[in-house]
């Protein structure tokens, strides 16, 4: 069990993070109404945000530090705030600005920062393979720092996950793979993708600890991350971690989601991991319901600090586009 | 380029020998890949490494691009410096959103912030009877996606030099051997395969043309093994009192576009030899280049000899009929000289 500190830490990640993400969510419509342009407004193309899926980022990377490598999706900043990043440079790459993390050349599925050793990757499973090879790089020169790698359910039926799975347990790397199972790929729900129920049970067949996290709970999260990173930083080798978490909003600003029932978005906020979480620690006494205000708070002033930074920096120079092809 | 050493060498082993002095002066250096251990790389590119350096830095891999490629993007990014070995360019297909869509962007996408020194050793070419699925050169195309250097050696000198400015560059390089130059005992003879390499290490900058051979009639453009076969074409047509330059590009990306044009300027005539597929391709862009800055000293329409469009074929007169060789190189500077 996490410590009070530890639990309050996670609660005030999980916050900013929600409020980041309904704050982009916002923002990302300005100019796109009434009707919907993908291209117009402060922040185009498009937008995917993980609203529901705070706890997996919070219990993960509550175990890592910066030197540790994380590699995540085409929906990333979850993961990218929780493990460190700096909000005001991810509020300005998503805004396209010269003060965001790439110069404005990324983008919000093309997010690397150096000060987290954090790398994301639009390619489904595609960013599994690159954390292998910074696991590996640590063994190499002997440091006991982990590579973790963040990835969807969808992930798991291509065959980068299979190939990483099997090289980083082959050669006993220091990874751990951790798996968003929110249950829909796009469109496509996982049981009408997927042969198997869980995909930690696809472990077994790499010989590497596989466990399952059935409930978006942040503590068990946390529980089995930190077995896991654990595991790895002796040099004891990967381990995979599925969780089944949520996906609050659409695949992407914009998805009508007529795929899912008003039923099923019903319950979804019903059972918002986040306010249950916060229920559970007042009930605890491991947070007051002031400090949980005072963290709400602290976080609302924090976001909009980032916006602020995003909106009043300038964009890049134009010709800039032509720069950093090659070092 | 006169080399002033006694000492020959294969191509395969002026590679080896600059990726070992390389692990020997870089701690970070790394080689990974399918049969690049035991095997000493089914080329021969890597002989030698593995007793020398041992398996924690030769590191034969699963057959499994994907995750050895990708590795060695994030190796990369973490501080290493790794090759890895695509055993035939023709093997892309099963790896290449780790490389164009990773190793070639990250830094772009980084704004210069993350550097990916990654350096891809791959096998390229025909002539030998591979068929359809392990003849091809490619470098056409992946000189297409911005974001990575493309290297591709003719002889045992520029080889090795051009393997160390590789390995030192912080840059992706595509490292690309022709099957043909490397001076393999169990391909058809070719003596240009074997030549003076000094044995201190040296670069030879990327991105440099290089005249193989001067002369004052007709341009010769060309890359890898073709360049032997232009060289071969070259003699015979001296006798006919035609002098082809014959300009080595060595690198594709970057192009020197400088040489090309200098030697246009002088010659006033360029024939193009490609054994890549002729359309949207290295070809075009070398006559564009040309058209571009020499315009007014071309004395006949640039020409192209290349792999026509179609998959490559199994048997022998098939193939052959395909390719260029020294027969068809000098036929077509006869062609441009009338």
């Amino acid at each position: 069990m996490p410590s009070d500190e530890t639990l309050r830490e996670m609660h005030h990640q999980m916050v900013r993070i929600r409020l980041f993400e309904e704050t982009i969510q916002k923002i990302y419509f300005e100019g796109k109404t009434p009707a919907f342009d993908i291209a117009a407004g402060p922040v185009p193309g498009e937008m995917h945000l993980a609203a529901g899926q705070e706890p997996v980022a919070a219990g993960v990377c509550a175990h890592l530090r910066p030197t540790d490598a994380v590699t995540a999706t085409h929906r990333p900043h979850h993961v990218a705030l929780a493990h460190g990043m700096d909000m005001k440079k991810l509020a300005a790459e998503i805004f396209g600005k010269d003060t965001g993390l790439g110069h404005g050349k990324g983008g919000h599925m093309h997010l690397f920062d150096p000060a987290t050793n954090f790398g994301c990757s639009g390619i489904i499973a595609e960013g599994m393979p690159t954390a292998v090879g910074h696991a590996l790089a640590f063994k190499k020169q002997g440091r006991d720092d982990v590579a973790v790698s963040f990835f969807g359910e969808g992930a798991a039926n291509q065959g980068a996950f299979h190939e990483s799975l099997n090289l980083a347990a082959l050669w006993t790397l220091p990874v751990v793979f951790v798996c968003e199972d929110n249950a829909w790929a796009i469109s496509v729900p996982k049981e009408k993708a997927t042969a198997i129920a869980n995909n930690s049970d696809r472990a077994a067949a790499y010989g590497i600890p596989g466990v399952l996290v059935p409930d978006n709970d942040p503590v068990a999260i946390y529980e089995a991350a930190g077995e896991a990173v654990a595991r790895a930083r002796r040099g004891a080798g990967p381990s995979l971690i599925e969780i089944k978490t949520d996906r609050l909003l659409g695949h992407f600003e914009g998805d009508p989601q007529a795929y899912r029932t008003k039923e099923e978005l019903a319950l979804l906020k019903e059972r918002d991991a986040l306010r249950a979480f916060e229920r559970r620690l007042i009930d605890a006494g491991s947070l007051t319901a002031a400090d949980a205000e005072a963290t709400w708070t602290r976080c609302r002033t924090e976001v909009d600090g980032a916006i602020e930074f995003a909106r009043t920096s300038p964009y890049p120079e134009p010709a800039a586009a032509l720069q950093h092809v090659f070092a | 380029m006169a080399v002033e050493t006694q000492r020959l060498l294969t191509t395969s082993k002026a590679i080896s020998e600059a990726i070992a002095q390389e692990m020997e002066r870089d701690p970070r250096v790394f080689v990974m890949g399918e049969d690049i251990g035991v095997y000493g790389g089914i080329f021969g590119a890597t002989e030698g490494l593995l007793a020398k350096f041992g398996p924690e830095r030769v590191m034969d891999t699963p057959i499994s691009e994907t995750a050895f490629i990708g590795a060695a993007v994030g190796a990369a990014v973490s501080g290493m410096r790794p090759i890895a070995e695509l055993m035939f360019v023709d093997f892309f297909g099963v790896c290449m959103d780790q490389i164009y869509n990773h190793m070639a962007k990250i830094h772009y996408e980084s704004g210069g912030n993350v550097k990916v020194p990654v350096v891809i050793t791959t096998a390229i070419g025909g002539g030998y009877g591979d068929a359809a699925q392990h003849s091809q050169t490619l470098y056409g195309m992946f000189a297409h996606l911005p974001g990575m250097k493309i290297v591709v050696p003719s002889t045992p000198y520029d080889a090795k030099g051009l393997m160390i400015s590789a390995i030192r560059d912080d840059n992706p390089v595509i490292y690309m051997f022709h099957k043909g130059v490397m001076g393999l005992g169990w391909m058809t003879p070719n003596p240009r395969a074997t030549g003076p390499v000094p044995e201190e290490p040296y670069t030879i900058p990327i991105g440099k043309a290089d005249v193989k051979r001067e002369g004052r009639d007709v341009t010769v453009v060309t890359l890898s093994l073709m360049v032997h076969r232009a060289l071969d074409a070259a003699e015979d047509l001296a006798k006919e009192g035609i002098e082809a330059e014959v300009l080595d590009l060595r690198t594709v990306i970057p192009l020197d576009r400088e040489a090309i044009v200098e030697s246009v300027k002088k010659t006033h005539r360029l024939l193009v030899v490609d054994e890549d597929y002729r359309s949207f391709g290295l070809s075009g862009e070398v006559i564009t280049t040309a058209i571009e800055g020499a315009f007014d000293h071309l004395d006949a329409p640039p020409a192209r000899l290349a792999y026509p469009d179609v998959p490559i074929p199994y048997s022998r007169p098939l193939e052959q009929f395909c390719l260029p060789d020294r027969g068809k190189i000098a036929a077509a500077v006869r062609q441009l000289m009338s």
